[in-house]
């Protein structure tokens, strides 16, 4: 797959390949095949075409019935979900770029009076299935009723928010109609020409990133990272036509059964959906010091995070938690409290727009992703910043 | 009961580390781990078995090396270990790799749960395991974070969702990914380790697989890189100095516009 | 340094090490603190099959030895000198029955022992025979097919969380040591109680307390070996055990020289990391050399009492003596390093120094060491030159 002839030596594409299965043999490059993945990565970088990946045999396919751009919109307990609307809003910039139109999909039970509220989303259509089964998630129905909707209406795209239901959802959904699925996106763009979507996503916990295509095959689908795009705006002149389906009781069956939806009160904010989360760290010393951090989230009308090394040490549930094996934030503010910043940490919580981060140790990595850093004893600087973004407040 | 648990080599994140000069991952030395998420799943089914008899099988999809994880498996308690390893599954992305386990698993034959990690920290993907049931046809439930009871057809299970959990009732056979809240692994044994060394590991191709060679590795995959790259790394930003009283006064300011 | 272990010994040690790391280090100051028998370790140790490690496999085990014990012993230590103590005075409190024991008493203790289902104990200290073991008090009466003890055992590791224990007791007073003999009293017997936990100066995860014998009631079927035999019986267990002794100070010795170096590296006084001058280094270089040369020594001792060896009491008194001098100088070195910070308890260090001290005093002191060492030098020179 190299062509020795016209590979340099340059060994560009032995730093960029992820999987470390190209090595410099003398002054040529050499491909692993038992290390290759065949991810292309070597071919993007390589500056004299030097290395080619396997044509695909496949004939390219019509694609052109495919049309429009879907969104999701995802509602639990007949409120249509704030992720919808950002997804509405980035939806509208790739439809704006396709020329097509922007759709909204919604299932539920009794949901039409909302549904019709998301014309002033900028949504040209909306494709709604109003079901008692459908009233709350559940996997069998939403898949089947979601696939069929799809394969009758053809859109060119389909967004889904990359929540717990987006994600188990979109993923059932992609593989009964045989299409490609990215997850957690954290950047959209449109190749203009092949009216391909290009969906950007982290990968590794945010150590490289990559850009994902699918080809030949439609819908395009992908599921969204929350907090990353902004939610479309409010315009009310607009009225959205309206596509009421229904399907018969089988498809509606469910093989899993819901028995009860419980909510965990100890959070008043939801982590995921904060704008701010204040998250605390081995540095504030003990469970007791974590009033303090949740004072500070009261103050900024945000939620708890920790660290992992918090929660290992019963300071906080679980449910708290940030990082790689924890929940993945970003907010519009982050502020770490003696937290010194592991890659599990940052993986969970880099991309939030501004970091603030207090800790002890100057070196400590937290810094390094920290929009602004203070070098001091999060125990005394947490009080402070209550105090002063109490009198800010309430001027 | 028989058990399938579903699992996946990685790279050991915690190891990895950007090269500041080329801003490259540093692979060197970086060890390959079972993903941490399967760690769970393999624990979860050891329970399982340990609770209702039974068997466990470990299954993955991955280079010959890919063995150590089964190995590391076996050590944990599963019983028996399946590698799926051809060139032909190269270039697998989540519809492939979804397509292939789902045939092993048909090979293995009967089963009354299989189970996956919710994701794996590699690609961060969480799409595999709702993928294998859509092509075996079976329930799922994503995001387990307790089974409550198994019965002979059914199971009960809680299922993390952002505001809580959902109380959940499935029939058997069913698919679970689970969540790290559901258990804390066990270390291996002495016994299990031994065990494990001399342990046969099952080997299978896409032969074996009886599979849609169009529907495997790269040809069975719907999406492709288009392009890989590193974000550019974190310069640090600006150090407040002062005392805890001037340093709050100063970042208040600064975040005027953000939160106030 | 390549010690040429089996592949099981190797697979044991790392196992063990792997455990240390990661489920011990982010506990050791907690029941340093605490003085809490740490019961979640245990539980961890018992899965992973590593208290079988020197029980035959006919009774359970894994079959290997005192070298596999000291592996074990060794790593722990190296993360906790206390909670190692659980595992290495389970083992302490077996030797007998492994040694002496009848078919029967190894059948009956020795499988839940090896599965970490039950953890052991040896009792032979009393307040007025620490070095002087033969001047116990204790006695054991027979009565028809039972015996009845009374008395007093004064520090006895894992008393009261142990549910075996061996116990050393006269059964003829005349006689003196040659009176003594060995049974093994399980928890739950008539007549077994408990004294209070004792407060130490180190190894404070361990439990230390009195174990009392009020008419208390031991079927005659749980003497080990023959009336009078006690005091062989300890003795050869002390030689068998004195490595694992050796080895807790090699762990402990080797965990203080870890943060040592460490510390060295990443200390900055006078605009450079500390290891950078050479009386830190010189330092460093000999606490090093001495705990390999432990090492080395608990080894080959442990190794020759795995041979079935006639005589190892001076070799394995050797490897005690050594090991613990080292111990205790390489930590007390290592808070030297830490400098100030070593003397605080927020640092790991200076709780090395505390429980290296032990290894210097219990199952024979330094002193105690020496005087078998060199009787035995003595008789070996003697029978040489009546050889000749």
């Amino acid at each position: 797959m190299i062509f020795p002839d016209k590979c340099a030596g340059c060994a560009l594409c032995a730093a960029v390949c992820p999987f470390g299965a190209i090595r410099m043999a003398g002054p040529k490059a050499v491909i692993d095949p038992e290390k290759c993945t065949l991810c292309g990565a070597c071919i993007a970088v390589c500056k004299f075409d030097a290395i080619e990946l396997r044509k695909d045999t496949e004939q390219k396919k019509d694609l052109s019935r495919y049309k429009d751009v879907w969104v999701f919109c995802e509602q639990k307990k007949g409120v249509i979900q704030p992720v919808s609307f950002e997804l509405l809003g980035e939806g509208a910039k790739l439809a704006k770029k396709l020329g097509v139109k922007l759709c909204a999909v919604v299932l539920g039970s009794g949901i039409e009076p909302r549904a019709s509220e998301l014309s002033a989303r900028g949504v040209d259509r909306i494709y709604l299935v109003d079901n008692p089964a459908l009233g709350v998630y559940q996997d069998d129905p939403y898949t089947e009723v979601l696939a069929r909707l799809v394969e009758e209406y053809a859109p060119e795209i389909l967004l889904c928010g990359a929540t717990t239901i987006g994600r188990s959802l979109a993923a059932r959904v992609a593989v009964k109609i045989k299409t490609g699925l990215t997850a957690d996106c954290t950047g959209l763009d449109i190749d203009e020409k092949e009216r391909l979507l290009l969906q950007t996503r982290p990968a590794f916990g945010g150590n490289i990133m990559a850009t994902i295509i699918t080809p030949n095959h439609r819908p395009q689908m992908a599921t969204i990272r929350h907090k990353v795009m902004k939610e479309a705006e409010i315009c009310e002149t607009r009225a959205a036509e309206i596509i009421r389906k229904n399907y018969p009781e089988t498809v509606m069956i469910s093989r899993t059964k819901l028995l009860g939806v419980m909510a965990e009160i100890e959070e008043t904010v939801n982590l995921t959906e904060a704008d701010v989360v204040v998250a605390g760290g081995r540095g504030m010393g003990g469970p007791e010091n974590f009033a303090m951090i949740k004072e500070l989230a009261v103050v900024l009308n945000g939620a708890v995070g920790a660290s992992r090394s918090a929660v290992d040490s019963d300071w906080i549930p679980y449910s708290h938690q940030v990082g790689q094996t924890g929940k993945t934030v970003c907010p519009k503010l982050y502020i770490a409290c003696g937290i010194s910043g592991q890659i599990q940490h940052l993986i969970g919580m880099q991309s939030s727009k501004i970091i603030v981060a207090i800790n002890k140790d100057p070196d400590a990595p937290i810094f390094k992703a920290a929009t602004y850093g203070i070098v001091g004893d999060a125990l005394e600087i947490v009080p402070a910043l209550i105090k002063e973004f109490r009198r800010v407040k309430n001027f | 009961m028989n058990i399938i648990v579903c699992i996946k080599q990685v790279p050991n994140t915690t190891e990895i580390r950007i090269d500041p000069v080329t801003n490259t991952l540093i692979r060197d030395g970086v060890e390959s781990v079972i993903n941490p998420f399967d760690t769970y799943a393999i624990e979860e089914a050891v329970r399982l078995k340990e609770r209702l008899s039974g068997k466990v099988t470990a299954l993955t999809m991955g280079p010959p090396q890919a063995e150590k994880a089964l190995k590391e498996a076996l050590s944990l308690g599963c019983d028996e270990a399946v590698l799926v390893s051809d060139r032909k599954f190269a270039g697998s992305d989540t519809w492939a790799t979804s397509y292939t386990l789902a045939a092993a698993i048909r090979k293995i034959g009967a089963f009354d749960v299989v189970l996956c990690g919710k994701q794996a920290s590699d690609g961060d993907t969480a799409q595999v395991g709702p993928g294998i049931s859509v092509h075996l046809d079976i329930p799922q439930v994503a995001f387990v974070k307790k089974i409550e009871d198994v019965s002979v057809n059914a199971a009960k299970v809680e299922r993390m969702t952002e505001e809580g959990y959902d109380i959940i009732e499935t029939p058997l056979p069913c698919l679970l990914t689970v969540v790290k809240e559901i258990n804390t692994p066990r270390l291996p044994s002495l016994k299990g380790l031994m065990r494990a060394k001399s342990a046969k590991i099952i080997r299978w191709t896409a032969d074996d697989l009886e599979a849609d060679p169009g529907s495997l590795g790269l040809d069975g995959s719907p999406t492709r890189v288009a392009k890989i790259f590193t974000p550019p790394p974190r310069k640090g930003g600006e150090i407040l100095k002062g005392c805890a009283g001037d340093v709050s006064k100063k970042l208040v300011g600064l975040l005027k516009g953000v939160v106030i | 340094m390549d010690y040429f272990l089996t592949e099981q010994q190797t697979m044991t040690r790392d196992l063990a090490k792997k455990i240390a790391d990661e489920k011990i280090k982010p506990v050791a100051a907690h029941y340093d603190e605490t003085e809490e028998f740490a019961w979640p370790v245990m539980k961890i140790l018992a899965e992973s099959d590593l208290f079988g490690v020197y029980i035959p496999e006919q009774y359970g085990g894994l079959g290997g030895g005192i070298l596999d014990m000291c592996l074990v012993t060794e790593e722990l230590s190296r993360a906790c000198g206390g909670i190692a103590l659980g595992f290495a005075g389970t083992g302490l409190g077996a030797i007998p029955i492994l040694l002496y024991g009848s078919e029967e008493q190894k059948k009956r203790f020795l499988p839940d022992i090896a599965k970490g289902k039950k953890l052991a104990a040896f009792c032979i200290t009393e307040a007025g025979a620490g070095s002087d073991a033969g001047s116990i008090k204790t006695t054991a009466r027979k009565d028809g097919d039972r015996y009845i003890l009374n008395g007093t055992k004064q520090w006895i590791t894992n008393a009261g969380e142990a549910e075996i224990y061996t116990v050393i007791a006269l059964t003829d007073k005349a006689k003196g040591a040659r009176g003594a003999s060995a049974f093994i009293v399980e928890k739950g017997a008539k007549g077994l109680s408990f004294g209070k936990k004792e407060k130490k100066l180190g190894i404070r995860a361990s439990a230390t307390r009195e174990v009392i014998f009020t008419d208390c009631e031991v079927p005659a079927s749980n003497l080990i070996s023959k009336e009078g035999m006690g005091f062989i019986v300890a003795m050869k267990t002390f030689d068998s055990s004195r490595p694992g002794v050796a080895a807790q100070a090699v762990g402990i010795a080797q965990g203080a020289l870890d943060h040592a170096v460490e510390y060295a590296r990443t200390r900055v006084q006078f605009g450079q990391p500390i290891s950078g001058f050479q009386g830190i280094q010189h330092m460093l270089a000999d606490m090093g050399t001495q705990v390999e040369a432990a090492r080395a020594l608990v080894y080959a001792a442990a190794r020759m009492v795995d041979s079935g060896a006639k005589s190892v009491a001076k070799e394995s008194a050797m490897a005690k003596l050594f090991a613990s001098e080292v111990a205790m100088r390489v930590t007390t070195d290592a808070v030297q390093i830490f400098g100030g910070y070593g003397y605080m308890r927020e640092y790991p260090v200076e709780k090395y120094m505390r429980d290296a001290k032990i290894t210097q005093i219990y199952e024979g002191t330094s002193q105690v060491q020496r005087n078998v060492i060199a009787a035995n030098m003595i008789k070996e020179s003697l029978k040489r030159q009546s050889r000749d």
